[in-house]
């Protein structure tokens, strides 16, 4: 079976989403409240899967995104606090997802550590970390609920009779698609990027360090989750529970795989997934349809969405040559 | 030395020191949050292995990991990343409780019933990401998360629902009494042995036969396994289906062998995470199932004392799973380990 194109998977997507928003409109939903609650939650995957996309294309794969999202959710809440200011939460939450990529970056770099037991060893790190923290700063087990005024708000449109919101951070997360795209694809530091997931000895006898490349990519990554997992409490939910991350870092990866690494693909898999988790949401609380539907079912939709999507689309897809494998200097 | 013992020396001191590195790492997150590292060790010890009734509950809370350990270690022996115990366990628990609560059966084959079928469900819960693995090569990490996901909102739907427990919000149907399995001691049952039964069968069927032989050689060389004629696809299936039925087997242990709830509670609490931290029992176990019996016993000394250093010294025990983290990021990373040896032997 031939693979669709990029611009034959975008008209799908868009062929996709109009056929659905057509069905959910006959449902008697609202069509832009629905888009509103898929932008929200598109854009930490959508960050996260963009980080990944450049991280991955450089050789180094981080199956960690899940813990950096729950340690910088409760982490950016933190700083929120402290500085009063929801907008410092979100750029010390980035700024933690940055050092935590760092760290991780530099065991596998540099540790030449298993990236995926690395990786899962973060998870399970943060599966622990994180109630242990909300437990140590607000003294209350598995949930902390800020202050309003702390909240980085959408701006509001008016539409019609009634308005439409969309985050700063879900068009930052669009922007750094692009910047990434034009990154890789553009740049000398792209042709290196590239250059150190395909084949790393090259890059290493042109006289670039494969290792510095690698560990910046990382960085970067992290830096993007840590933005993605601030701006979940702080943009999106008001408040911060042990669950918080509830697979999405995993959904994000699932993004990047059906995305080939392609940074504006993986934008568009983060809002189909997003999109999921959105009429998920907006169906989980509609009356006549949560007393048929048991809320229980509607929760598995993203996951099962996920799981559906990755299983038709993947193929076909070529991933850097090195990928996954630590780079020994000879 | 080490090989006329036949104990391997280098493997456990490399356990040994990544532990010592979780530790570590564990008291300075102590410290980062003003508390004191030292007492609240001496409290999680002391409350693990300092008297008869600490050990025997480390041991209750050993037996369910070192059946979701089987699980990760045997996928890794085929190079497969298996990180779907968690699912399986729950739909081995639910399948605990269908057979062991919500049926009459008479006492001796009552609780061996209910652990089998335990058993088929989480090895049936395993099936669809070893499919996809071989029909679409969908990674099993990401598939094995979604299935796991997919499994909690099923068995908390079906915990609350068909199997509720009448009258009693919060909890599930409990095993009836022919179900259960005869109490040890503290809240450690007899199936113990029948998991380490289990462990000592997988160690078998790894080392001593044709299938395992495969499975192993399909994970350390999939070109050379290729042209031994060795089947990718029926050792990813065979890695899959006895991880599976390990971890169901983890789930039953809650249920049928874990006094005093024996039961699943409607928020899973008494199960949540003991698929995840299977994995680090698995590492640090060396991805060996005999191994990994006594990982579970430190883990499970760890996970219990972590309860003493919560209730003396204030630290929330959640801080245990940090520590695991830790130790498994430790253990992922050989040079960690050799730049530290190398500067000791310096």
């Amino acid at each position: 079976m031939k693979t669709p194109t990029r611009l034959q998977w975008y008209l799908i997507g868009i062929a996709l989403t109009a056929v659905l928003m057509y069905i959910i409109a006959l449902s008697g939903f609202s069509v832009a409240h629905l888009i509103e609650t898929g932008l929200l939650a598109m854009t930490p995957l959508a960050l996260a899967a963009v980080g990944e996309c450049l991280n991955e294309q450089a050789g180094t794969v981080n199956v960690g995104m899940e813990g950096i999202f729950l340690i910088t959710a409760v982490l950016g809440v933190y700083w929120a606090e402290i500085f009063q200011d929801g907008l410092y939460g979100l750029l010390l939450g980035s700024a933690t997802g940055a050092l935590i990529g760092l760290l991780l970056g530099a065991v596998c770099v540099y540790g030449k550590a298993n990236q995926v037991i690395a990786g899962m060893g973060l998870n399970i790190m943060a599966l622990g970390l994180g109630p242990y923290m909300l437990m140590s700063i607000w003294a209350f087990p598995g949930i902390h609920v800020f202050p309003r005024e702390l909240m980085f708000p959408p701006i509001h449109f008016s539409l019609g009779d009634g308005y439409f919101g969309l985050s700063p951070v879900t068009i930052a997360a669009i922007v750094i698609a692009i910047l990434a795209y034009l990154l890789l694809k553009r740049t000398l530091l792209g042709i290196r990027i590239r250059a150190a997931g395909e084949n790393p000895v090259a890059v290493d006898v042109a006289g670039v360090s494969v290792y510095k490349v690698r560990l910046l990519m990382c960085v970067i990554g992290g830096a993007l989750a840590g933005l993605g997992g601030a701006f979940m409490p702080l943009g999106w939910f008001g408040g911060v529970v042990k669950e918080i991350s509830a697979g999405r870092g995993f959904i994000a990866l699932a993004a990047v795989v059906f995305a080939g690494l392609d940074p504006l693909l993986a934008l568009v898999a983060a809002f189909i997934f997003g999109f999921s988790e959105g009429v998920a949401f907006t169906v989980a609380v509609s009356p006549g349809v949560k007393e048929i539907v048991p809320y229980f079912f509607v929760q598995m939709i993203p996951y099962a969405v996920t799981l559906l999507v990755l299983t038709a689309a993947i193929g076909g897809k070529r991933f850097p040559r090195a990928l996954g494998r630590p780079y020994i200097r000879e | 030395m080490s090989k006329r013992l036949g104990v391997p020396v280098r493997p456990i001191l490399e356990s040994g020191l990544a532990v010592v590195i979780g530790i570590i790492v564990g008291a300075f997150l102590m410290l980062a949050f003003g508390y004191d590292p030292i007492r609240a060790y001496a409290a999680l010890f002391i409350g693990a292995f300092g008297s008869p009734a600490g050990i025997l509950e480390s041991l209750a809370f050993a037996v369910p990991l070192m059946a979701t350990a089987i699980t990760f270690a045997v996928g890794v022996r085929a190079a497969l990343f298996n990180i779907g115990a968690e699912g399986q366990m729950y739909l081995g628990a639910i399948g605990a409780i269908i057979v062991g609560s919500a049926m009459l059966l008479p006492a001796g084959i009552h609780p061996i019933a209910a652990t089998l079928f335990a058993m088929l469900l989480g090895a049936f819960w395993a099936l669809p990401a070893a499919l996809l693995k071989i029909w679409r090569g969908v990674h099993e990490v990401v598939s094995t998360i979604m299935l796991n996901w997919i499994a909690f909102w099923l068995v908390s739907f079906l915990i609350r629902t068909y199997f509720a427990e009448p009258g009693r919000a919060e909890r599930a149907m409990p095993a009836l009494p022919t179900a259960r399995y005869p109490i040890l001691g503290e809240t450690l049952t007899a199936i113990v042995f029948f998991v380490v039964g289990v462990c000592i069968l997988v160690t078998i069927l790894l080392w001593r036969t044709g299938v395992g032989l495969e499975l192993r050689l399909v994970g350390d060389n999939p070109e050379a396994a290729k042209y031994a004629g060795a089947s990718r696809s029926r050792a990813i299936l065979v890695s899959f289906g006895v991880g599976g039925l390990a971890a169901g087997l983890a789930g039953a242990s809650q249920v049928l062998g874990r006094p005093p709830s024996w039961t699943i509670y409607g928020t899973l609490g008494n199960l949540l995470n003991l698929g995840f931290d299977g994995i680090g029992v698995a590492l640090i176990g060396r991805n060996h199932p005999i191994g990994g019996i006594f990982a579970a016993i430190f883990y499970g000394g760890l996970v219990h004392g972590g309860r003493f250093m919560e209730y003396n010294v204030g630290v929330a025990s959640e801080l245990v799973d940090a520590i695991n983290g830790i130790i498994v990021i430790a253990l992922a990373a050989p040079e960690v380990i050799a730049i530290i040896r190398r500067r000791r032997e310096s």
